[in-house]
């Protein structure tokens, strides 16, 4: 099953002080193509910083990381990161955010148009290609920061709680779509949140994040059932993973 | 709708306020509350104004001035914003310049008459060294500060997407991030470069600020005020034309 890896990490310990204090600590962890793995954990246990280094936006201090891929494609990004807060370029449209992730790639003019209007088409926003950022709302935002990522066909998909500043309407309207898209596109999705419902809602596999430094606490297979929310077998997942988070914050109390 | 009536509101406001200024201006000479020796009526503006055009004078001064201007300004602002954005991207000269800039900085654009004179003589490159030398400091520090201000998050964004740090980072991020500021700083030097026509003239290279020199030497005191009125109609005129280039490149901004 190994050739169905698309990357592992392998004990990944990181420090923002060299080694004075570890944020992450032997994080080990393997992706397997098309699944949908939700990194859940507390805020500010180091969610984002995992996700910066699979990135390789930083440098683990300890261990690495191992991106399984074929010949390196420049048609292609091996990654692409969902920011938590979008982070659109204020001074581009819609359109131009989109195209931000193409240029550089070896692909036509043509083939980056049609790149950007079949990702726009997937998020729902093709008649909103020529706005600015600033005159949408935060939804649209979000959709334009997943559009982004798409079109670099990417590997990996890292999501860092995308919609977990949005309302609840917009954030389920934003959930079914996602999964909508992943249907579609086979990617494979590592998507961080601190909500245990839209966890079960979206992932085929949960994998939970805690401690100080924090490791990888537990892991659980999503099955069918789970996903009925209020159903017996998912009541028995969120208390589950709710033992997971806490129990090694308790560990490390003592 | 609101922005418009506002704004027009505004125009209106201060075309009165302008009225009422020269309306008694005119009465505080004619009633002798003035002495109408020291500051002449703004009726007797017209017929000095009339003269001057007639003579040629003033056409030619506004020529004389304006090519001292737009050549100081375009000198100073490429320069100084040039010079900003590099130390504003490269640690290594900002710390080799620092020194040097605290130096400099103080010295204001008419102490500089003197080795304009010496190294150019009094002709339009002295004028326009001087002029080029006080818009360059206010495009230096404007460019500088806005390269310093982008924000981190935009670099992290371009580094995500495989955009290099170096020529990438200042093409897509640092140059479009900091226009707002340079933009700003380039409006600045506008009416700065004005201000310093009347300094570079002052020794006799022929334009406004010579004629207003000339003119108050004779105590024609109507003359110097034609020219004060031209100098601010003239800064009036190209910061309003420079309004549609940097509502254009900030279009993103509305
Ligand atoms: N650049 C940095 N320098 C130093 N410390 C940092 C830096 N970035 C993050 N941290 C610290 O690392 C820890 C983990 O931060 P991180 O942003 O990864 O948390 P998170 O799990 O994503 O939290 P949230 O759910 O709130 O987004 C926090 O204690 C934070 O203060
Ligand atoms: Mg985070």
């Amino acid at each position: 099953m190994n050739d169905d890896l698309v990357a592992s990490l392998d004990n990944i310990g990181l420090s923002y002080d060299q080694g004075a204090h570890f944020i992450l600590r032997n994080v080990t962890l393997s992706l397997r193509r098309g699944e949908f793995v939700a990194l859940l954990g507390p805020s500010g246990v180091g969610k984002s910083t995992l996700l910066r280094v699979v990135m390789g936006l930083t440098v683990p201090l300890e261990g690495a990381v191992h991106e399984v891929s074929a010949a390196p494609d420049p048609r292609r990004r091996k990654n692409a990161l969902v920011f938590q807060d979008a982070r659109l370029i204020p001074w581009r449209s819609v359109a131009a955010n989109v195209a931000f992730g193409l240029e550089g790639l070896a692909l036509t003019r043509q083939e980056k148009q049609d790149r950007i209007e079949s990702a726009l088409r997937l998020v729902g926003l093709t008649a909103e290609a020529d706005r600015w950022p600033r005159k949408l709302s935060g939804g649209q935002r979000q959709r334009v920061g997943v559009a982004r990522a798409l079109t670099v066909d990417p590997d990996l998909l890292l999501m860092d709680e995308p919609f977990g500043a949005l309302d609840p309407i917009t954030r389920h309207t934003l959930q079914d779509e996602l999964l909508k898209i992943w249907e579609q596109t086979h990617k494979t999705i590592l998507f961080v949140t601190h909500d245990i419902e839209e966890a079960l809602k979206l992932a085929t596999r949960i994998v939970v994040l805690a401690g100080a430094p924090a490791k990888i606490a537990g892991c659980l297979n999503v099955t069918a059932e789970m996903k009925e929310a209020e159903s017996v077998p998912f009541k028995q997942a969120v208390l589950q993973l709710r033992s997971m988070i806490a129990g090694v914050s308790v560990n490390t109390a003592r | 709708m609101i922005r418009k009536v506002s704004h027009r509101r505004h125009i209106l406001l201060s075309a009165v306020g302008l009225i009422v200024f020269f309306s008694g201006w005119q009465f505080a000479v004619t009633s002798g509350v003035l002495p109408s020796g020291m500051v002449p009526a703004p009726g007797t503006l017209w017929p000095a104004w009339l003269d001057e055009v007639r003579s040629g004078f003033w056409q030619q001064a506004i020529c004389d001035s304006l090519t001292h201007y737009v050549l100081g300004l375009l000198i100073g602002s490429v320069f100084g914003a040039f010079l900003g954005i590099l130390c504003g991207m490269l640690e290594l000269l900002d710390g080799l310049l620092e020194g040097v800039i605290r130096l400099l900085r103080p010295v204001p654009g008419l102490a500089w008459v003197p080795f304009a004179i010496l190294w150019f003589g009094l002709n339009t490159a002295g004028a326009t060294f001087v002029i080029a030398i006080s818009v360059f400091w206010i495009n230096f520090y404007a460019a500088y500060g806005a390269v310093k201000s982008v924000d981190p998050e935009l670099y992290e964004l371009a580094a995500a997407f495989g955009h290099g740090r170096f020529l990438a980072g200042l093409f897509k991020i640092t140059l479009p991030a900091s226009a707002p500021g340079i933009m700003a700083g380039l409006r600045t030097g506008l009416g700065q470069g004005w201000m310093s026509v009347v300094a570079a003239e002052l020794f006799g290279v022929p334009g406004i600020g010579a004629r207003m020199m000339q003119a108050s030497s004779l105590l024609a005191t109507d003359v110097v005020v034609v020219y004060m009125l031209t100098m601010a109609l003239l800064y009036a005129l190209t910061d309003f034309l420079f309004g549609f280039v940097r509502r254009y490149v900030l279009r993103w901004q509305v």
